[in-house]
């Protein structure tokens, strides 16, 4: 019965998340009808025109915005099952903003010393970025980790590093010749507006992979979802599975980061609402990548597309996610005086 | 006369003045933070070119700098401080959260949001319709986050107020950056809604200085209500203290100070979570002098910090909330990291 539930819940995720994909790619400066976007996906487009606009100007766009949600919803289901704090989502933790720092840090050199091989800007920046958002993640999960990662301490942590992450981020924008606001945007806020198929490099494969591993370590999951005195009397290595899983999740962020720059509550929001849609006990992996898609896709179509200004899709999950977090705060401290 | 003390397992030697005395220091200090704000900037003054410019002006490049720039930016770093430092004070104390202060529970970013809501439909505001829109956004965000922190039986969880502060500054800073980008402002103005800066702001602490007073009187007024508070309620009333009305005036003077400081500099945070961290290891728990010694310390902090700004990002510089934040977010850090939050 369970099980059915969350098959089914999982197929209508599924559908919601292709329909908005569909509509996500329709929408834009010509619109195009969802039917010759389903043509064209199947590579029967109906002009020369209407293919080049999908294939090379509205498809890596749409694939950036999917993978980023895959990504974060994830990385978010992840950290939350292994912390068991629904708080605690690489958002909340600094790892975003971490990557963004790092990526960013790197643009600033390499605008300042000359000489530099061209491919250090190219294949540089997700090096920069994952070194940053490890740094991040190390930093948090260190700094807590002779306590429990249940306390509230871990997400107050993170809520610091973050704000530290964000602000080394806007300094180094002063430093290198950020000239083009839309880049500063992407680092700042999270968009995904002129993603190209180069931008996207070879993030979509470590994405789904990383994804796909995660999805693959149910057993660990339920176990560390338990508390860590029946974790550790079921015989299980504790630090090493939660460095594993945490170290998955953190990949998977600073992934979606080096697409779009750290989009504010998607991880948190996904994790959480996947687990409710499905009712089990954490956060399932597929039911996550699949609301985070639909979060991205969602949020990108009304920031970009509801005002005469392309807005960047970060501003949208904010203003959406910012009350989800009130909820949940509230929500869970309802839960806690009642215990 | 020097004294050892045991302080949170760490051994500290303190000088033990006495209070005036540590006042004056502190005053000595802003005084001298000033000095180096009208030295350094993107070119450093001699001091003989500062006292000219001082007491005889011409205008010679290095007068007009020093008095049409650095003094105007100081003014504003000095009230802007003083205002932020006295806020966060008020708010420890009354919340009883080493990490409360206005910047982290939105009522600077909801104060912003007031005014570039109504700055982008109208244009231009000048100060005192700019001045009385914050004071409006930042009673509004007060309320909200003090209302939902303490939805959970007592007077509200320190990690509940954060956690609630911290959605309100996303969902004001969201829109924020919605409306600036919408109506295409300059990049300067953007960047000054969104971290705080002290560049623009001396027009407004002209006309509204009046505001900064009112403030810190109505902070006077409740530092004793304050020291009775933080005895419990149930003493404070047998002191005569009503804590309703404590409470009251303490939420009126953060919502003044908050308002004027975005007024004059934009939404700054982590300044108002320092400032009372320092001067509670100066001066202890005692809120009479705590208010003036916040008064104090909050312009010397803020001054450096804008110093500090000038010269890490030369030839350019970098906005006064962005270096509070590189200062402040580690020591947030530590704080919450303690092995417990202890109530203040």
């Amino acid at each position: 019965m369970k099980r059915r539930h969350s098959f089914i819940t999982a197929l209508t995720l599924a559908a919601v998340a292709l329909v908005s994909l569909i509509v996500h790619i329709s929408v834009g400066g010509t619109p195009i009808a969802p039917g010759d976007v389903f043509t064209t996906l199947l590579g029967q487009a109906p002009d020369q025109r209407t293919a080049l606009t999908i294939w090379e100007f509205r498809l890596p766009r749409s694939i950036a915005a999917v993978c980023a949600g895959i990504g974060l919803g994830v990385a978010g289901a992840l950290t939350q099952t292994v912390a068991r704090n629904p708080l605690a989502s690489p958002d909340i933790l600094g790892i975003t903003n971490g990557a963004a720092a790092g990526a960013v840090a790197l643009m600033a050199f390499t605008s300042q010393v000359s000489g530099l091989p061209a491919g250090l800007s190219v294949y540089g920046l997700p090096i920069a970025a994952t070194l940053g958002g490890l740094l991040a993640a190390g930093a948090v999960f260190a700094l807590v980790w002779h306590t429990s990662l249940e306390s509230s301490r871990l997400v107050l942590v993170g809520m610091g590093i973050s704000g530290l992450c964000a602000a080394l981020t806007s300094w180094m924008l002063t430093l290198g010749e950020v000239t083009n606001a839309q880049q500063a945007l992407t680092w700042m806020a999270g968009t995904v507006n002129g993603a190209s198929w180069e931008d996207l490099g070879g993030m979509p494969i470590v994405i789904l992979g990383m994804a796909l591993l995660g999805g693959l370590m149910r057993n660990q999951r339920e176990v560390l979802a338990l508390d860590s005195d029946t974790a550790r009397g079921l015989g299980v290595h504790l630090s090493r599975d939660r460095l594993i899983v945490l170290g998955v999740a953190t990949i998977l962020a600073i992934a979606a980061t080096v697409i779009a720059g750290p989009l504010a509550f998607v991880a948190l929001a996904s994790g959480h609402a996947a687990r409710m849609l499905a009712r089990t006990t954490i956060p399932p992996v597929l039911h996550s990548a699949l609301v985070g898609a639909i979060f991205v896709l969602l949020a990108d179509l009304i920031a970009a597309r509801t005002f005469s200004v392309v807005l960047p899709a970060g501003v949208a999950t904010a203003v959406i996610g910012a009350p989800y977090l009130i909820y949940l705060v509230l929500n869970r401290s309802r839960v806690r005086v009642k215990a | 006369m020097n004294q050892l003390v045991i302080h949170e397992g760490s051994i500290i030697i303190t000088l033990r003045l006495s209070r005036p005395i540590r006042l004056a220091a502190l005053l000595i200090g802003v005084l001298g933070a000033v000095v180096l704000s009208l030295w350094v900037g993107s070119t450093t003054s001699s001091a003989a070119e500062m006292l000219h410019a001082l007491f005889t002006p011409q205008d010679t490049v290095a007068d007009i700098s020093i008095r049409e720039i650095r003094w105007p930016r100081t003014v504003t770093a000095l009230a802007a401080g003083a205002a932020l430092g006295v806020a966060g004070t008020l708010i420890q104390g009354h919340t009883r959260n080493p990490i409360a202060e206005p910047g982290l529970l939105g009522i600077n970013q909801g104060a912003a949001l007031a005014i570039v809501a109504v700055a982008t439909v109208s244009g231009p505001l000048q100060p005192w319709p700019q001045a009385l829109l914050a004071l409006f956004g930042a009673l509004v965000a007060a309320v909200i986050v003090f209302g939902l922190g303490q939805v959970d039986g007592s007077r509200g969880s320190p990690v509940t107020l954060i956690l609630v502060g911290a959605a309100v500054t996303a969902l004001c800073a969201g829109v924020v950056s919605t409306l600036v980008l919408l109506s295409e402002a300059a990049l300067e103005t953007l960047r000054f809604w969104q971290v705080g800066s002290v560049v623009h702001g001396y027009h407004a602490f002209l006309a509204l200085w009046p505001l900064l007073l009112l403030g810190i009187v109505l902070a006077v007024a409740n530092a004793r209500q304050l020291n009775a508070l933080t005895l419990g309620e149930a003493t404070a009333r047998s002191l005569g203290i009503t804590a309703g009305r404590a409470r009251v005036i303490g939420l009126g003077a953060v919502v003044v100070l908050s308002g004027f400081a975005v007024t004059l500099a934009g939404p700054i945070a982590f300044l108002g979570l320092l400032v009372p961290h320092v001067v509670r290891r100066l001066y202890g728990a005692d809120y009479r002098w705590l208010v003036p010694a916040a008064a104090a310390a909050g312009p010397l902090l803020l001054v450096s910090s804008d110093i500090l700004g000038r010269v890490l990002a030369r030839p350019g510089e970098l906005p006064v909330g962005v270096v509070v934040a590189i200062i402040g977010a580690p020591y947030f850090v530590y704080v919450a990291r303690r092995r417990k939050l202890v109530s203040v």
